[in-house]
């Protein structure tokens, strides 16, 4: 029987693949250049590097950013709405926000222009009542209107449909009928949930990515059965938990961090089985340092996003905080002395002054290359063959030294220093506002320069130790193959506690249950174990925000027993005590939605298959290099990772290298390797 | 003092800013009611032990608070320097506008920063309150004629004295307000923020030691000034005027002019309002620190990238003439605050316009329109609807201004329209960008909206609105046009009606069934008409921004020939 899991993540640069043998417990990597505009040829190329027979293969996992690029760059299709009449204008009007701040300056186009928005007589008011009923020929001739001029999907976005989708499920029926391919989305089904912007603009971004995403879907997957695959194929969501092809195709908008979250489910599962169920993770990439925790094996999920300004996309996602702190980013001294990093950023193209491509200005690559810490003679990533030190110190020393009137190794180590200030200034508020300390947690780095910082990451934050995975290049790939199959569904209620209808709450329940259980059923893996997950966003009258509270329900042979109003009220007092300390006199209780996931644990595979074999420190010692840490240069050993054998301990000062990696033991850290194969990076007076 | 090494200096600025922020998430996260809660009506920050001066503020507050709440802590400075025995665990509130600035509805909280039983710095916490008794629930009242009829009016007191809560204090509060349990949550809310505050500051001092941070807060200061005098520096040397106008003070109806004579001479700048209207009966008059806060947030959009730090001003002379409308003594009504410094904002931007083009964008929407809907449901239950509303932002060097922004004194997004009809027996007919309210250009204004609200209510409702720019539209600049008025009119048995005083009316009586309508300025043009790309006005008459026959009007007939 095939037993191979592929695990594919398509990034901006590069696309991993992780390829698991699960009868041999062997594990492979591969990286390719990221193909574009069409990412399916970097896909293919990569499994083709590990896998020559795709009938082996069980299972292909996809992390993809195809749908969060079609929406920055606002490549989706053309597409259309069909909205209650008076309200046209609600996805260009946003929130009435706007872009900055400061100085009044940006504009915002939005996915669908205004005479692709049409309006049909219908309104549904907050209760549920039907004030018009929806004029079928109206929405039949807005459909045609839409067609004609070119639109590949619709959208369909009616007032209060969350209360009563009466009026849009017909409008929505009426359109399927005579729509030419299955790109029809409604926002009641997409997102039942009250606040019209967020729900309709969640939905009009699904439509504008349907054509798009399922066109690329449909051409990997017929192109993996050529192949000769005859596995599953799934897809990774912004939940971190995967759903089959088909759901993606339909539900596309799902993705918008699909890569991201992979990441942060490996580096959990990881975390968790060495032991550290409270983890930080830190992925360092070319523009911006992402920063995500998981306490207790559990990541934590946002309830919506902004993909860029006035994209908003409601979903569950993992919840991922970005800075402006990557190794492309550039320093500069402001008019009034001050350092600052970024946000401006070389990216990786023209990338770091090291790169030689043309950026004039220092970046804080450019500092660790000039501090040593990063080997020019090895660039990773294989496109360079030489970093240019002399460059990178002259651009230090202009643009950073001189006018601070630093040496230009006082300068690099200033870079670094403010770098590290603010990528633990993201740990810390990350931790703060979930009411956690970060003290408890460990940090693990991942992406390519994640592990140079790891040493200030324990020292400015107060982290006790960091966690190296053995592949922090492939985390995303590797998530790939762990995560579990995950459905989530919302439905607003807006009662209050002791009015809330049981009947139709329990109604609820049972169609998220009935429809998560039947997506499992559909999926050919197997899984060790199902779970459903039940969710009650409540919150005292006249409080707006609401608190996530947990609620236990039974399922018997498929039927849910829902919860009491006296068990609702008393996990909510729980929750909000937890939350806020103290409860409210005489406050009056009120659930606004209820939210219920599905999943399906899928098997996991056992990390130690990943740890190295034999070796010894002795034989992984590559040579020595001259390296600077806070005020003087090292003579540091280097080594190569992936040769150090279980168990060996490292003392720093010392470097760490492998293909997509630098690891940096910092002086007063030690570095020792666990029977994973993980680098586990501590204080020294900490054994 | 000592010298702070420009590390330690850069990693400090981050980490102090950071304190301010986590206050204000602090806040917003428990704040019950949603001025705070959504709208972020609130802010946080660091303030000098001697002078009050702004040292450091969160990120997410709004942006009027970055200038007036330094007077709000130089208030205490002065009133603890007077009673003589300021201890740590000191908490000082009021809400004394004339005193602190803004509005009567912003609560400001007070608290001395100690470290090793000496002042170090003073924290503070300033947030919108739901309601505050006074004439109108929430506490818009177009028609007051003094501070009485706006709300209860609190002057800094302690509400803990060394670390105990005078409990008194609270209650005289809670007597005092229509929402005593949204109240209670806020305050709450800003108690935590400042403990927060505090705890923060303990761990900083603690990592870096007092002398460092205190070297760190004046190197900040002296950097924010530098960096504002080499922006100077860079402008030519000259005087500008402009001049703008309010539609009344809500009793009177009168035009009001806001004046301003902006002069760079070399580092230095000179904000003049001279010729600005005397103090009026109506609620349009602001406090001087409120005017003195207003010129910081029109340079803070001029020059978006400075800090928030009152360096920023030193090298800047406002010069507000005694008796005019901006300097207005207790007690006289300030609750319209918000109309009278958009207006401000505006006039900085029209003079700025002509000293460096680039630098400025045309005039926003410029009125807040606060429209409050209430009533009692049958069972006698009542209800207020209050919200602000917005309108376009100006046309800009780089493009089109965006279209229903909020205004440039603030960054409160508006409640989703579901959610307000869940809340009320209300239900919007409309909710749409409002066509041919742009401001033409070569790079036109942001559209304004249209809201067209029904009553559901049996029992009917009354409606209040406090809003401008009823009789002059929002102005272009470097030679972009004027957009439209604001516009407001209301039905009743016989057809529609408009206000008396254009934007300001209170207590319409409604039927259920009639509503009112609210259609907002979108904002002014940059840059003369007629070097719009006819393309440009082919294609807002294409997806209905631009009428045909406006289109012809104000950019001629070229726009035909094209394709959109």
């Amino acid at each position: 029987m095939s037993n191979v899991m592929i695990g594919v993540d398509v990034g901006g640069t590069f696309t991993d693949v992780f390829v698991m043998d699960e009868t041999t417990g062997e594990a492979r990597v591969a990286k390719v250049p990221t193909t574009r505009p069409d990412q399916s040829g970097g896909f293919l190329d990569g499994i083709g590097k590990q896998v020559s027979d795709l009938s082996t293969v069980a299972v292909v996992v996809h992390g993809t950013t195809a749908g969060t690029n079609a929406l920055l760059e606002r490549k989706g299709a053309r597409i259309g709405v069909i909205t209650t009449e008076g309200l046209r204008d609600v996805l260009e009007m946003r929130r009435r926000d706007r872009p900055q701040t400061w100085g009044l300056r940006g504009n915002f186009d939005p996915v669908v222009p205004r005479d692709l928005r049409l309006e049909v007589p219908e309104r549904t008011l907050a209760d549920g009542t039907i004030r018009k009923p929806v004029d079928i020929d109206a929405v039949k001739a807005a459909a045609q209107q839409l067609l004609d001029e070119g639109c590949l999907a619709v959208a369909i976005l009616f007032a209060n449909a969350y209360a009563n989708p009466e009026n849009e499920t017909k409008a929505v029926e009426a359109v399927r009928a005579m729509w030419p391919n299955p790109h029809v989305s409604a926002s009641s089904e997409i997102l039942p949930e009250i606040r019209e912007y967020e729900r309709f603009s969640t939905t009009a971004l699904n439509a504008y990515l349907q054509p798009e995403v399922s066109g690329y879907l449909n051409r990997l997957e017929n192109a993996l059965t050529e192949g000769g695959f005859d596995g599953e194929f799934m897809i990774v969501q912004s939940n971190g938990g995967v759903m089959a092809v088909d759901t993606a195709c339909r539900l596309p908008v799902r993705t918008a961090l699909s890569g991201p979250a992979a990441g942060v489910i490996a580096a959990g599962y990881i975390a968790q089985t060495a032991g550290y169920p409270d983890v930080i993770t830190g992925d360092m990439g070319g523009t911006s340092f992402d920063v995500s925790l998981i306490a207790d094996g559990q990541s934590i999920l946002s309830p919506q996003t902004s993909i860029d300004f006035g994209m908003v996309v409601r979903t569950p996602m993992i919840e991922i905080t970005t800075i402006g702190a990557g190794g492309g980013s550039i320093a500069w001294v402001d008019k009034g002395g001050l350092l600052n990093i970024g946000p401006e950023s070389a990216g990786s193209t023209p990338g770091p002054v090291a790169y030689g491509q043309g950026n004039t200005r220092p970046t804080v690559t450019d500092a660790n290359v000039v501090l040593g810490r990063i080997d020019p003679d090895n660039p990773i990533g294989g496109k360079l063959k030489r970093l240019d030190v002399e460059a990178a110190g002259r651009a230090i020393d202009e643009h950073v030294g001189k006018p601070l009137g630093l040496s230009t190794v006082e300068a690099a180590e200033a870079i670094l220093t403010v770098a590290n200030s603010r990528m633990a200034g993201a740990i810390r508020l990350v931790s703060i506002e979930r009411g956690f300390d970060p003290k408890k947690f460990a940090f693990m780095p991942f992406g390519g320069g994640g592990a140079l910082h790891t040493g200030a990451m324990l020292d400015d934050v107060g982290l006790g130790r960091a966690i190296v995975p053995r592949y922090p290049g492939v985390t995303s790939a590797m998530g790939c193959v762990i995560a579990d199959m995950r459905q989530d569904f919302v439905q607003t209620i807006n009662a209050f506690v002791d009015q809330i209808d049981e009947e139709a709450l329990a109604g609820y329940l049972q169609d998220h249950v009935d429809r998560g259980h039947a997506m499992l059923d559909a999926a050919r893996s197997s899984f060790e174990a199902r779970e459903v997950i039940v969710e009650l966003d409540m919150a005292y009258l006249g409080q707006t925000h609401t608190v996530a509270v947990p609620v236990a329900v039974t399922i018997d042979g498929g039927k849910v027993t829902p919860p009491t109003r006296a068990e609702i009220a008393s996990a909510f007092d729980d929750a909000y005590r937890a939350t806020y300390g103290r409860l409210l006199d005489k406050g009056v209780r009120r659930v606004m939605n209820l939210r219920t996931a599905v999943v399906g644990r899928r098997p996991k595979f056992d990390l130690e298959t990943l740890a190295p074999e034999g070796g010894s420190v002795e034989a992984a010692r590559k040579g020595t290099r001259q390296v600077h840490f806070g005020s003087k240069w090292y003579e540091t050993t280097i080594y190569d990772r992936l040769a150090l054998p279980v168990g060996a301990v490292v003392d720093g000062p010392a470097i760490l290298e492998q293909p997509d990696t630098t690891v940096l033991v910092d002086p007063g850290l030690r570095a020792t390797v666990d029977k994973f194969g993980n680098t586990i990076i501590a204080p020294l007076e900490a054994d | 003092m000592s010298e702070i090494d420009p590390i330690t200096l850069a990693v400090l600025s981050g980490r102090m800013e950071q304190i301010a922020d986590e206050m204000d998430a602090t806040l917003f996260r428990a704040a019950f009611n949603p001025i705070i809660a959504e709208a972020h009506d609130a802010s946080h920050g660091l303030y000098h032990a001697a002078s009050g001066d702004t040292l450091v503020q969160g990120k997410s507050g709004l942006p009027i608070f970055v200038g007036v709440m330094s007077f709000a802590v130089k208030a205490v400075i002065d009133k603890a320097a007077a009673d003589g025995d300021l201890a740590d665990g000191d908490i000082f509130i009021f809400n004394d506008a004339h005193i602190g600035g803004t509005h009567l509805s912003d609560m400001r909280l007070v608290r001395p920063y100690f470290r090793d039983g000496e002042l170090f710095c003073y924290l503070a916490s300033v947030g919108h309150w739901h309601d505050l008794g006074g004439a109108v629930p929430g506490n818009y009242n177009p028609a007051a004629t003094d501070a009485f009829a706006e709300a209860f009016i609190l002057p800094p007191v302690r509400l803990a004295r060394a670390g105990v809560v005078n409990q008194d204090i609270i209650d005289i509060l809670m007597r005092n307000t229509r929402l005593p349990q949204s109240a209670q949550g806020d305050l709450n809310g800003q108690l935590g923020a400042l403990d927060l505050g505090v705890k923060r500051m303990d761990e900083l001092l603690d990592e870096y030691g007092a002398e460092t941070v205190k070297a760190a807060l004046d190197a900040l200061g002296g950097r924010a000034e530098t960096l504002m005098r080499s922006e100077l520096n860079a402008l030519p040397d000259g005087r500008w005027e402009a001049v703008d106008f309010l539609d009344n003070d809500g009793v009177t109806d009168e035009p009001l002019p806001i004046k301003v004579a902006l002069e760079i001479k070399g580092d230095r700048m000179v904000l003049d309002f001279e010729g600005t209207a005397p103090r009026c009966a109506g609620p349009v008059n602001i406090a001087y620190p409120t005017a003195v806060a207003t010129a910081y947030v029109a340079i803070k959009h001029i020059f978006p990238a400075l800090p928030a730090n009152a360096g920023v001003m030193r090298p800047i002379d406002v010069k507000i003439p005694e008796g005019s409308l901006l300097s207005a003594e207790f007690p006289a009504p300030v609750g319209g605050y918000t109309e009278t410094i958009l207006r401000m904002i505006d006039v900085i931007f029209s003079a700025m316009a002509q000293a460096a083009p680039d630098m400025v964008v045309g005039n926003a929407y410029g009125t807040i329109n606060a429209l409050s809907i209430a009533g009692r449901r049958k069972n006698g239950q009542p209800w207020v609807m209050f919200s602000f509303y917005g309108g376009g932002h100006g046309g800009t060097p780089e493009g089109d201004g965006l279209n229903h922004g909020n205004a440039p004194i603030s960054t409160a997004t508006i409640p989703p329209m579901e959610i307000l009809e869940s809340a009320y027996p209300v239900m919007f007919r409309q909710w749409a960008l409002r066509p041919d309210s742009a401001g033409a250009g070569a790079q036109r204004g942001g559209l304004g909206a249209v809201y067209e609200i029904e009553v559901l209510e049996e029992n009917g409702a009354e409606a209040f609105l406090f809003g401008e720019r009823g009789r002059f539209a929002p102005q272009g600049v470097a030679g972009g046009e004027a957009s439209v008025t604001n516009h407001f009119s209301y039905q009743q048995d016989d057809g529609w009606h408009e206000p008396p005083m254009a934007s300001k009316m209170r207590g319409i009586s409604l039927k259920q069934g009639q509503a009112v309508r609210l259609e907002t300025p979108g904002g002014g043009g940059y840059g003369p008409s007629e070097g719009r790309d006819p393309a440009k006005v082919a294609r807002d008459v294409a997806l209905g921004f631009l009428s045909p026959e406006k289109a012809t009007e104000l950019y001629g007939a070229a726009w035909k020939e094209v394709k959109a």
